[in-house]
């Protein structure tokens, strides 16, 4: 049913260009090289030439090898089977266990009618209080890390894997270490949270062109669990690595880049999948919590730039802890009014005690003279960046605000605070 | 014109689509590219020889070669009617809570609708009579929508002078019912109907005359309307990197400007944030008219996942409906979140025509697209002498927060105010984090300008000063500059700062921006004297303290007095201690 072309006429890159009839736009086909065979997806028609992308890449493949088209775009199988396993960027699993073709679901698709979301307003706890106190994360967010290479960002991440309140979790992986995907292995099964996980993995030795299915399969499924009613949380680490792969296959492709070398679409391209990020009006919803490595620091380098319009706010890692200041949960305030009375009066007086903390610490490294109040804010600072700021802190967000009490407390007189006088009456330890 | 002019796809590259035709091609009109069941609309963009280039609004998988292109002959219109306000449309005009009642959850490919609803009825009150002679912008009577007499107008296309034949009774008509008929000078007749079409790109001129932007439009954000106010017709941008709250300050806009119609375009941003406003604003109620706020906003949303052609003619629907209510003498506030996203719509779509790249690869026709945009807005004298305004404020993302790239220079050179957001006033949660020293308005301000004159001056000495003490040190700034300094940030504190979360703060009336303005004009005026920088702080500190607390008291309230005294009672004290230092 499926025709078999053999006619290759170019090969650059890893696109090929094929002479075929009745081929649809993104539909995939599978490429039968001497090296075994590969999926490819179609990505430009023009007359009888067909440009198709190739998934593991056009390394050994000959302009005798044959092409059949599948007549389909790029699906990938979902359901309760796929928990617990491993499979990368084109859906082929990576562990031992079967090959899956139930509940076909196609990736990448249409996007959400705004009308059928929800305004997000369910916290997800995750036992950091730089996250749950100062910046919380809320059920169907889109939120990146940004990083620099070396920041424990994957440790963050799975970390909030474990802890987090979800059904589902789906680590999609691009341009990943070896040893950081054996990692996530192994940190998720040590803490029983394998059997409700997906890995989609894209390691660096990998072919480029399946970095880009990563977000999309992994979506993909995610949205079909969102459907069905779970709560799903998407981690995708490094999506610099997938902005990196659009940047490469466009450039093959010849299309003129914008900036620094990325894709003119590169903003699109990214909100396609962080869009994917939803609370369903009568379903489930899906949390997307990404790493962006930030090349050389630079916030304003394309990917982080493009990103942070996009997303809802941003985690910034920087020496080992989440930064308070550069972080940003743009929808903490739908949930913050919510948990505690004192809650957003602890966020907002302790950051503008910790930035009075900085200004101080500027001071001394000027050689300013140091007075009374200037050594009170050294000693709160130095106990908010070790009881609140560090990633070995892990208590609920109760304890994390009794916690801050407690510091205030050891620090200041109830004055000194500005904290209104009725919630001193209640909080304040005797 | 041919009608039923067919064509066949003979090559695809993202939603660029090239289609062979037999005959005439039109440049920008309307085609559908026929998939089995499917219809896809798209817009021709270039004609080369026998080929029409077309941008496709919406996913093209699946799409072959030998496909069938069916063209229509007619530019991308909108249907003007009654019925739009409340409404949510996507960037063509499709309403989407029935698109979401027949499809569900996503935004099925090549579902379309018509935009208003064809066969609600309307309560039509004639105006012309039988035998009167009318011209295209002019009245024919009214049926009521929400808040407005929604005008019903002789069809902007119409050329010449025409005749009324016959006009329909006071009663109930549906869109499809015409109820009126003109006659031209050369005999023929037509039929005119409650709703019209309009091709989007083009702006609707059926006025008398543009006038100069002369009346401020109040926003109820101090900052703008004292320091760099917008007038009713003009223009006015909002850069800021992501994160300095440009949509916070458009969202807040669009609830509290003494505007008529709002319409909010909003063009590739978050989804969540348009969800936000069409969820909150049909419960929230505007003081003007106590209805809610849906009642007099249209909302235009293509977000960021929806597809990029429709991104880029989201800006021009939303235009064009608000020309169409400027028409009815109304004051209409388009709000669009993000220029930089149509910018970057049009860039896609120049990539994809292999076109000669500009700066940062954005189109050479990019500017001229940016300012006949901008020049769509304006206020404008009817027909029937009333006049009008259209307004147009958009936001621009500049990548990398830096204002030289092309958007915002482009966008800069057209409009008549720029209010810079930075990311220093924001990170300092000094909000609205627009930045008085580098932004500017040409229009008239709500306080007289002398006042708005000397606010600039105290803000630029006080920055001045506090630039100079991150080098010396408060220690070796001098008494009086530490006072100036002072001085500065206690009017920024309390005037250009406003509390979003504060229910009487959130709107400051112009009345009381006059007001509150005046009595701290008195203060920036007089020269305190202090015995040391730490006792000037404490009096400063104190001072901010009490006036904050005055903005957050509804104007004119038993509260609002006793705070004034208060104030009034605290400068008194400096004052006698200053004389008794002087005495001494």
């Amino acid at each position: 049913m499926h025709k078999i072309y053999t006619h290759i006429v170019q090969i650059a890159g890893d696109v090929i260009t094929v002479e075929a009839d009745g081929v649809g736009y993104n539909e995939i086909a599978e490429i039968s090289a001497s090296r075994g065979t590969s999926l490819a997806q179609v990505i430009r028609l023009d007359g009888r030439r067909v440009s198709l992308q190739v998934f593991a890449g056009s390394k050994g493949v000959s302009t005798g090898d044959k092409v059949r088209f599948l007549g389909h775009p790029m699906r990938v199988a979902s359901g309760d089977d796929l928990l617990g396993r491993i499979f990368n960027g084109s859906g082929i699993p990576l562990d031992k266990g079967p090959v899956l073709a139930d509940n076909l679901v196609e990736s990448g698709g249409p996007p959400v009618n705004p009308v059928k979301r929800v305004i997000p307003n369910k916290m997800i706890r995750t036992g950091i209080p730089m996250i749950d106190v100062f910046n919380s994360l809320v059920e169907s967010q889109k939120l990146p890390i940004f990083s620099i290479a070396g920041e424990p960002y994957n440790e963050l991440l799975a970390r909030i894997a474990i802890q987090a309140e979800v059904d589902i979790i789906i680590l999609g992986g691009m341009g990943l270490k070896h040893d950081d995907y054996l990692f996530f292995r192994d940190t998720l099964d040590q803490h029983g949270a394998l059997a409700r996980s997906i890995f989609f993995m894209h390691t660096a030795a990998d072919p480029t062109v399946e970095c880009l299915l990563v977000p999309d399969i992994s979506l993909a499924v995610a949205e079909h669990f969102a459907l069905n009613g779970k709560r799903v949380l998407v981690l995708l680490t490094d999506m610099t690595n997938f902005a990196d792969a659009l940047k490469e296959i466009s450039i093959t492709m010849e299309q003129v880049p914008s900036n620094r070398g990325y894709p003119g679409d590169l903003y699109s391209q990214l909100a396609a999948r962080y869009e994917k990020a939803v609370d369903f009006d009568t379903a489930g919803s899906i949390t997307i919590l990404a790493v962006t490595t930030m090349p050389g620091d630079d916030v304003t380098h394309p990917v982080p730039d493009n990103t942070g319009y996009i997303t809802e706010g941003q985690f910034y890692l920087k020496g080992g802890v989440i930064e308070p200041f550069g972080s940003l949960s743009r929808l903490k305030q739908q949930v913050n009014g919510k948990t505690r009375p004192d809650h957003r009066t602890i966020m907002d007086t302790m950051i503008q005690l910790f930035a009075s903390y900085r200004e101080t610490l500027e001071k001394q490294a000027m050689g300013f003279q140091m007075s009374a109040w200037d050594k009170k804010l050294l000693n709160y600072g130095g106990l908010f960046e070790r009881e609140m700021m560090s990633l070995k802190v892990n208590v609920s967000l109760e304890k994390a605000l009794d916690k801050g009490w407690e510091i205030l407390h050891a620090c200041f007189s109830p004055e000194e605070t500005g904290i209104k006088p009725a919630l001193i009456e209640q909080y304040w330890p005797k | 014109m041919p009608k039923d002019r067919t064509g066949r796809v003979v090559k695809i590259t993202g939603n660029m689509v090239t289609a062979h035709v037999d005959g005439v091609i039109i440049q920008n009109e309307v085609a559908f590219v026929q998939h089995g069941a499917e219809a896809l609309k798209a817009e021709v963009i270039r004609v080369r020889a026998d080929k029409a280039e077309m941008q496709v609004y919406e996913n093209t998988s699946g799409l072959q070669i030998g496909d069938e292109v069916v063209f229509t002959g007619e530019l991308l219109s909108v249907e003007l009617g009654p019925g739009m306000l409340g409404q949510i449309f996507d960037g063509l005009q499709n309403p989407l809570p029935p698109l979401a009642a027949q499809h569900g959850f996503f935004l099925k490919r090549g579902a379309y609708l018509t935009a208003l609803a064809q066969d609600v009825e309307w309560e039509f009150t004639p105006l012309a009579k039988k035998g009167d002679t009318v011209r295209a912008g002019d009245i024919l009577g009214s049926v009521p929508e929400k808040i407005f007499k929604h005008c019903i107008m002789v069809p902007f296309g119409l050329q010449g002078i025409r005749e009324v034949v016959s006009i329909a009774g006071l009663g109930r008509y549906n869109l499809k019912k015409p109820i009126a008929r003109l006659r031209d000078s050369s005999g023929k007749e037509e039929d005119v109907y409650l709703k019209q079409n309009w091709p989007v790109k083009i702006a609707i001129r059926a006025y008398a005359e543009k006038l100069k932007p002369h009346q401020p439009l109040v926003t109820k954000m101090r900052l703008i309307d004292s320091l760099f106010p917008v007038a009713l017709g003009g223009t006015y941008c909002v850069p800021g990197p992501f994160g300095a709250g440009k949509t916070v300050l458009q969202q807040l806009i669009s609830r509290h400007a003494d505007a008529d119609v709002v319409i909010i375009a909003a063009c590739g941003e978050r989804a969540g944030e348009v969800v936000e406003t069409l969820k909150t604003f049909p419960e929230l109620i505007d003081p003007r008219t106590h209805k809610p706020l849906s009642d007099r906003t249209v909302i235009i949303c293509n977000t960021s996942s929806m597809p990029v052609a429709a991104r880029e003619s989201s800006v021009y629907t939303a235009v064009t409906i608000a020309e169409y209510y400027r028409q009815m003498g109304l004051q209409v506030l388009l709000l669009a979140d993000s220029t930089s996203r149509w910018a970057q719509a049009m860039r896609e779509m120049s990539g994809r025509l292999e076109e000669i790249p500009g700066e940062e690869a954005f189109p050479a026709y990019l500017e001229s697209r940016i300012a006949s945009f901008y020049e769509r807005a304006g206020a404008v004298r009817l027909n029937d002498g009333s006049t009008g305004s259209v307004t147009i404020g958009g936001t621009v993302s500049p990548a990398g927060g830096n204002f030289e790239e092309p958007v915002t220079q482009a966008t800069l050179k057209v409009v008549g105010a720029f209010h810079g957001l930075s990311r220093e006033r924001s990170d300092a949660r000094r909000y609205p984090a627009i930045d008085p020293l580098i932004s500017w308005s040409k229009y008239p301000s709500v306080i007289p300008e002398r006042y708005r004159v000397r606010g600039h001056a105290m803000l630029k000495k006080s920055r001045d000063v506090s630039q100079m003490m991150k080098v010396i040190g408060e220690e070796g700034t001098s008494l009086a500059d530490y006072v100036d300094y002072l001085k500065g940030e206690y009017f920024d504190f309390v005037y250009l700062q406003q509390n979003a979360f504060d229910p009487v703060d959130e709107s400051c009336s112009a009345e009381r921006q006059q007001y509150v303005f005046a009595f701290i004009y008195d203060i920036m005026e007089e020269e305190f004297r202090f015995q040391s920088k730490e006792e000037a702080l404490r009096f400063f500190q104190q001072l901010r303290q009490l006036t904050r607390g005055w903005n957050s008291s509804v104007f004119k309230s038993p509260e609002f007095s006793k705070i004034e005294q208060e104030i009034a009672l605290l400068l008194e004290q400096k004052r006698s201690t200053n004389k008794e230092t002087s005495n001494a």
